[in-house]
């Protein structure tokens, strides 16, 4: 999924600081999941807003919405019937969420309330880590389902460096040596002949470095 | 292979080579690099001029190595795929190679979060076992990874850097013999403090064969005292300081430290030379280079041969 976190509530008062009238608009998709950006969070969102302005003596009106997805044009354009009522809607979905909303609504002020983080997994109740940076061109096959570029803080291909030490990379103590994990799986798949080889240089045309990306389904469209 | 490498010339005559390095000043100020080199000429067949270590900015390495290199030293220069894309590090390539540079160390750079400037994007668009790669075919075929052809091929004698002591264990002699398949010439290790590992990991390299095939040159450091022992110890990853070394230096009072830790030098490296499998030793003395021709001197390695 990808996953967020919310941003400071002081920097968004600041934001919405011009505003009477908005909506929090929520996500049902990556950031329910990752509470920071569901039907719940937007509740706890706007009391905390209409509170703070009430407690400054200057009231804002609120619209609590959550759509299934803020990502999908079908369910975006729910909103339109009365977004333009509003001076300014305050997203707390991913970028990808809040853009889409911005480049649907042009003449109203998009605000996001969470800082997106990464393609991430749940590592246990309120933990997350990032598993994939989405490069395109997936090499797991080579590495035992462990992937180089996420996994290691210098994405090397051909690790791990001198600073492994003891499973844990020189980085930060909480994060694991990628490429300890990578050779402790291919030694428990007896596949350690794919440590041995040169691997080509990486591509990265097919990741963000060649530009913002897009995939086209002849079949679908 | 074309290269006027000193360095190469020495090790190819048999002779054990000396190596030590430069680190440059956090300034512009080349009297700073002129002095450190001062102490390094003629003690020494090439020395290394670091890239930006522990990712603080320093002046950049191929300066520095223009710098030695007008006092007569065989730079060698030290290259990190930390700052650089490919097409930067096939340009500096180029440019060292035309001012002359011809010992080349390639390495992934240490990550910027221990540096200042820890909010830097870092690059690592190849890594350091390609740089080897690239550097050697821009070297053999004079071609660029692109395939074209370069007009004038490198010519750089080309080394890396091993650390025998990081885990995995296991993955140090076959990440050497990576780098070796890659294209590396010579190696330089992490500073060695337990000898009985690093004999451990030279007999490992043995059965693989590799002995033969690359120049193993065995890094040191002197200590200058027990609390700089437990320091980097403590502060650097992979370093592997047994008990008893820093205990040796711990007995002596704390003015004789500085003395012993030299001592302690000077027998590791005449230790190190007599091993089957060590070409060279490479001298690291961080910011204390003008102990460096005691320390050469009383192994027994000076004078450097001249091989012309």
């Amino acid at each position: 999924m990808i996953t967020g976190t919310p941003k400071p509530i002081g920097e968004i008062l600041e934001m919405v600081e011009p505003y009477d009238k908005i909506i929090v608009a929520g996500c049902h998709g990556c950031v329910t999941v990752c509470r920071v950006g569901g039907e719940k969070e937007v509740q706890v969102l706007a009391s905390t807003i209409r509170l703070a302005r009430e407690a400054g003596g200057r009231k804002i009106e609120i619209k609590e919405v959550s759509l299934e997805r803020q990502c999908d044009p079908e369910y975006v354009e729910l909103m339109r019937p009365y977004v333009e009522d509003y001076q300014a809607v305050l997203s707390i979905a991913c970028g990808a969420g809040i853009q889409f909303l911005a480049e649907k609504f042009t003449v109203t002020p998009l605000l996001p309330g969470i800082n997106t983080g990464f393609l991430g997994v749940t590592e246990r109740q309120g933990e997350w880590a990032e598993r994939c940076q989405g490069c395109g061109d997936c090499v797991l096959h080579l590495t035992g389902g462990i992937c180089p570029v996420t996994r290691c803080a210098k994405s090397l291909f051909h690790g791990p460096c001198g600073g492994s030490v003891q499973g844990v990379c020189e980085v930060d103590k909480d994060i694991k040596c990628g490429w300890q994990l990578i050779i402790d799986r291919l030694k428990a798949l007896d596949q350690m002949d794919n440590y041995g080889k040169l691997k080509p240089y990486k591509g990265w045309s097919s990741a963000r470095d060649g530009g913002p990306r897009r995939i086209l389904r002849e079949d679908m469209i | 292979m074309k290269s006027e490498s000193n360095l190469k010339r020495v090790l190819d005559a048999g002779h054990i080579s000396v190596t030590a390095e430069c680190g440059p000043p956090r300034g512009a100020d080349p009297e700073i690099v002129r002095k450190k080199a001062a102490f390094v000429a003629g003690n020494v067949d090439a020395c290394n001029v670091t890239d930006n270590q522990t990712a603080v900015v320093r002046m950049s390495s191929l300066a520095g190595c223009m710098l030695i290199k007008e006092l007569g030293i065989d730079p060698l220069i030290q290259m990190v795929v930390r700052d650089r894309n490919r097409i930067a590090l096939q340009s500096d390539l180029l440019g060292a190679s035309a001012l002359g540079v011809r010992n080349l160390l390639c390495l992934s750079g240490d990550h910027q979060k221990f540096g200042d400037d820890p909010q830097a994007k870092n690059v690592f668009d190849i890594d350091s076992m390609q740089l080897i790669h690239m550097a050697k075919t821009m070297r053999d075929e004079g071609v660029f990874p692109s395939g074209d052809k370069l007009d004038g091929a490198l010519q750089f004698y080309i080394g890396c850097a091993v650390n025998p002591f990081a885990d995995p264990y296991e993955i140090r002699v076959p990440r050497l013999k990576l780098k070796v398949e890659a294209g590396a010439d010579f190696v330089q290790t992490q500073c060695i403090y337990n000898m009985e590992k690093f004999k451990t990991y030279i007999e490992d390299a043995k059965k693989e064969g590799l002995l033969d095939k690359v120049k193993i040159l065995a890094g040191v450091t002197p200590l200058k005292s027990a609390g700089m022992a437990k320091f980097m110890r403590r502060m650097v990853a992979g370093m592997d300081i047994p008990d008893e070394v820093v205990k040796r230096i711990g007995d002596e009072p704390k003015e004789k430290q500085a003395a012993k830790g030299i001592e302690m030098c000077i027998e590791q490296i005449q230790e190190l030379k007599e091993m089957e499998g060590i070409a060279g030793i490479h001298v690291m003395a961080i910011e204390w280079e003008e102990k460096l021709e005691e320390i050469i001197g009383g192994a027994g390695l000076l004078p450097r041969p001249v091989i012309e």
